[in-house]
């Protein structure tokens, strides 16, 4: 191997050569052809990987604080709830009955997700959880993001892209020739662990406006030496595994994912979205979808579901803020069937834990364990899947899971990201059938 | 191997670290300084004063404080390296405004009353509804003005890592509010985070055993570790697993049954009001087995217990070493020998000096090893260090001090709000492409007064005068008054650590538009841009 591949990732080859590139154990520069992606146009061009459509993508919502799943898919046919609900259970009456299920139906607030269940683009993935659970929020959210109930390790999500990338285990001295993954991309001002592994970075902002630099507002004329400076990429005088070597590639994905993003979300959406943060956020990720980046996995997470307090039943802050959950991910549909990009496009929707099954003394519910989750899109399979958990065989007053967490996620990767699921999350669980059989 | 002894001769100068002495005149640097030879040396042997350069100098001064001067890293240079060092550890020798106790309101959140508890008590018995919410909104009320109180003590802590002459007590403040990490978010108690944050600045180069016998009496930490709440018969025992995991032996080195025998020994450690209170009620007195030490152990006991094993020091001089001088891998084994030799010459100092910290400071910041071309602004500023960096180096105004602690969260680090008792991760995590520009904008916002969302109102009142680093740097090197790319490089040197080429072409270019309708490259509107682009620059990120 000659000297030149000491650095590899020169600014030239970045913008001139293509997506191929040497060494696999650096950190992958994410976009790495800025003039590829014209608005509009699908990136299918630019599929990658032998064998993997690179146009599906699969967007997580998270949902923070830990949604309380029995006032979300309401078991309205069964009396124990409302015995263990007293003051905030939902009237029979009110819950939005789903077809074909009995006995269950989703809460009276979340009829935007109903619409989505009607149109046939909606699962309802019952009793998912994880053996032992943790209750703090902090933990059981690190468990569902290493897909690990030690809650360490890289993200999964992190580790699937990575999969994707480089040629695992290829080592430093590896030539060769493998493609990029795009880095995933989270809405918010951190990137969460799921997304966090070894060789991709993710991409993450809150604000499209503050993803760039400011400096070239005091004086025009600083724009062209910056885009200069950090389109240099990694110079010939750096170690490539440095530090300097990480940030000089940091600073050119920074730099080429600014102008993107900042140009796609700008365009108007082609529907009206609700006034609320998830719904901007998901707006967001529709406005990328259209003008055609490459990315795969998106992320936006809605905070507000540690409801200990004066939750309510069919009205109140819980319902709110089911409201506003489903009323954005129908408006993303929407946006995502009018761009003619709705059959590309998975939505999975988790929170680290559901609630306890009883009520607390102050109308409102504490940290509990096994709860539903929701996968949007017209590839899933839709109506409810699995039975509701028993309200009377309970864990010390906690509902029981039916169905670990890591065979949905071992589902959507090997049916949906058509990746083996082992090397993502181990082999110990059976991917669930969750989508259309193609 | 040749021992460096403490100066004798008490530095006369007035705290240059924060005034202006006049720098004694040096010769180039670079004329004496000597090849770095390829024969293995010891890692830990003390650096020459004739081989002390600038780049060094500035190098001790970012990693044992927040940066400094031009005219700070000349003086510095000059003094060479044992007298710089001695002068940076004795912080007591630099007078500075004391801390007092009484700085903040310590009654915010103080327990109620006997007798408003027996008030509250009889208001709940006679479903007095009017006055339980009259205590709820009370209660309400307080916990408003706290999260006011801590936000000042966020802002003062910034405002003395910024004011400091002795950087590195700061620093070393700062080390071990990652280490023992406390949050406000879980003990709601301002003053009590106050007061923990005074602990860790009286021992910031004292002694680390004594720093351990005193955390398991701090009230924020008993809050924070739920030790107020650990009883003989029922041991809570985060106190003592985090004590062995993360802030003294490490996984690996004590056994769940450590963990549980320690629990005891700390039973009854609780605290009113703002003191700390062993109540021998709730004490388990009966004999323990912690690490092979056996007894009626205390937590004093257990707290020895653990000083006594070498893997302590192990630990300790792991993390002293990640933070100072540069990343470790996760496994001993991946350590290279000379690194693995370095860190254990510095656990051994730890121990055989009784965990005196200033003997492996200096052992540190004195070694080869600490001015090696794989340490010298190889590591990622944490986003605090950038901030403060910043302002005490180039001389920045130093603006809105909440909105320097808003970017610092931004980017990952909020004081006094560590996202977990394990602190910061630091290095490559603090590092994204979102992060890395409001590491670039939080420089044009202290150079410029700009915003993301708009010019900051002050910013036309404190403009920035970037004249004053030209006249420092002409001190060493007239020739930047005169020579533009001589100029170019000596700024490149002082606010990257570095002057390639790749650096300077972009900025060269820009200065040669700029001048050319004749303005002078030391206007300071050119000068601001050449340091907005140096702060852009991914190196910028390094020190």
């Amino acid at each position: 191997m000659s000297t030149e591949h000491k650095s590899p990732f020169t600014r030239r080859e970045f913008m001139t050569t293509s997506l191929t590139f040497a060494s696999a154990a650096l950190t992958v520069p994410s976009f790495l052809q800025r003039s590829a992606f014209a608005v509009g146009q699908p990136s299918g061009s630019l599929s990658s990987i032998a064998g993997v459509d690179q146009n599906r993508i699969l967007v997580v919502v998270q949902l923070s604080g830990g949604n309380d799943g029995l006032n979300t898919v309401v078991p309205f046919g069964f009396d124990q709830y409302y015995r263990m609900r007293p003051g905030i259970g939902v009237n029979a009456a009110q819950v939005l009955k789903l077809s074909k299920a009995e006995g269950v139906g989703l809460h009276p607030a979340l009829t935007g997700l109903h619409e989505l269940h009607e149109d046939g683009l909606l699962s309802v993935v019952q009793g998912v959880g994880y053996p032992n659970p943790n209750r703090s929020h902090f933990k059981s959210m690190d468990i569902w993001h290493t897909a690990d109930t030690s809650a360490t390790g890289d993200g999964w999500l992190g580790k699937y892209v990575d999969s994707q990338c480089c040629g695992e285990g290829s080592g430093e001295s590896g030539t060769q020739v493998a493609k990029a993954m795009e880095p995933p991309i989270a809405i918010g001002r951190t990137a969460p662990l799921a997304l966090q592994a070894r060789k991709v970075v993710p991409v993450s902002f809150e604000s499209a406006d503050l993803f760039r630099w400011t400096g070239q507002d005091a004086s025009a004329s600083l724009s062209k030496p910056y885009d200069e400076l950090v389109e240099r990429g990694v110079t010939g005088d750096v170690d490539p595994s440095s530090n300097a070597a990480f940030l000089m590639r940091t600073a050119l994905d920074a730099r080429v994912s600014s102008d993107q993003i900042r140009k796609a979300v700008s365009a108007k959406s082609l529907v009206e979205y609700p006034r609320t943060g998830v719904a901007r956020d998901l707006s967001m990720v529709a406005s990328m979808i259209r003008a055609g980046l490459p990315t795969r996995v998106y992320y936006v997470s809605m905070g507000g579901f540690d409801t200990h307090a004066g939750q309510g039943g069919a009205q109140g802050s819980h319902a709110n803020l089911l409201r506003q959950f489903g009323d954005a991910v129908r408006a993303f549909y929407s946006d995502l069937k009018a761009q003619e990009n709705d059959a590309r496009v998975l939505t999975m929707c988790f929170s680290e834990f559901g609630r306890r099954a009883s009520q607390n003394a102050s109308g409102g519910t504490d940290h509990g364990t096994a709860a539903p989750m929701f996968l949007a899109g017209p590839m899933v399979r839709p109506g409810v899947i699995g039975n509701h958990p028993s309200l009377t065989d309970l864990d010390d007053g906690d509902l029981k899971h039916l169905l670990d967490f890591r065979s949905v996620y071992a589902g959507v990767l090997k049916d949906w990201m058509q990746t083996d699921p082992d090397s993502v999350i181990g082999k110990n669980y059976r991917s669930a059938v969750l989508l259309k059989k193609s | 191997m040749r021992r460096h002894t403490t100066s004798t001769e008490p530095p006369e100068e007035a705290a240059p670290l924060s005034t202006a002495p006049v720098p004694e005149p040096t010769t180039d640097p670079k004329s004496i300084r000597p090849k770095m030879a390829r024969t293995r040396v010891d890692p830990a042997s003390p650096i020459e004063d004739a081989e002390f350069t600038t780049g060094h100098a500035r190098h001790l001064l970012w990693r044992a404080g927040f940066g400094g001067t031009p005219e700070q890293i000349q003086t510095l240079a000059a003094w060479g390296a044992a007298k710089s060092v001695d002068y940076l550890l004795d912080v007591d020798a630099v007078p500075f405004e004391g801390v007092s106790t009484d700085l903040f309101k310590n009654d915010i959140m103080r327990p109620p009353t006997a007798e408003e508890r027996l008030a509250q008590r009889n208001a709940a018995r006679a479903q007095d509804e009017e006055s339980l919410a009259r205590y709820r909104v009370m209660r309400q009320q307080a916990e408003r003005s706290d999260r006011l109180q801590i936000r000042e003590v966020q802002e003062w802590w910034l405002a003395r890592m910024i004011q400091t002459p002795r950087p590195l007590e700061e620093k070393m403040a700062l080390f071990w509010h990652g280490h023992f990490a406390t949050s406000y978010r879980t003990i709601e108690n301002s003053y009590h985070m106050f007061r923990q944050n005074q602990l860790f600045r009286a021992n910031a180069l004292g002694n680390y055993g004594k720093m351990l016998y005193e955390i398991i009496r701090d009230p924020a930490m008993l809050a924070y570790l739920d030790n107020n709440d650990s009883r003989k018969g029922k041991p809570n025992e985060n106190l003592a697993r985090e004590l062995m995991e993360l802030f003294s032996l490490g996984v690996g080195n004590y056994t769940e049954n450590d963990i549980k025998e320690g629990a005891r020994a700390l039973t009854g450690y609780t605290f009113y009001d703002d003191q700390f209170v062993f109540r021998r009620e709730d004490h388990d007195s009966g004999r323990k087995n912690i690490l092979g030490r056996s007894g009626t152990l205390d937590g004093d006991g257990f707290v020895t217990a653990i000083l006594e094993k070498r893997a302590t020091s192990k630990f300790m001089a792991k993390k002293l070493y990640r933070y100072l001088v540069a990343d470790l891998p996760d496994r001993d084994k991946d350590m290279d020998a000379e690194t693995r030799e370095f860190v254990d010459d510095i656990a051994t100092l730890l121990i055989s000096k009784r965990y005196e910290l200033k003997p492996s400071l200096r052992r540190i910041f004195l070694s080869r090893r600490f001015y090696a071309d794989s340490v010298m602004g190889q590591q990622i500023k944490s986003p605090v260090q950038l901030v403060v960096g910043a302002v005490r180096s180039l001389r920045t105004p130093v603006r809105d001090l909440g909105t320097l602690l808003d970017a610092a969260d931004l980017m990952g680090q909020s004081i006094l709000f560590p996202p977990s008792v394990k602190g910061w991760d630091g290095g490559r995590t603090w590092i994204n492409t979102s992060t890395l520009f409001v590491r670039q904008n939080v420089l044009t916002y202290l150079l410029t007064g700009r915003k993301p969302q708009g010019r900051d109102a002050g910013a036309a009142i404190e403009r920035y005068n970037p004249s004053v680093l030209v006249t420092e740097l002409a001190e060493r090197e007239p020739g930047v008054r005169t020579d533009t790319d001589a100029l170019l490089r000596a700024l490149a040197r002082f606010v990257v650590g570095r002057d390639s080429d790749s650096l300077l072409n972009p900025i060269r270019a820009y200065v040669a538009g700029a001048t050319s309708d004749g303005a002078s490259p030391t206007d300071p509107r050119i000068l601001t841009g050449v340091l907005l682009l140096l702060t852009a620059s991914p190196e910028y990120q390094l020190n």
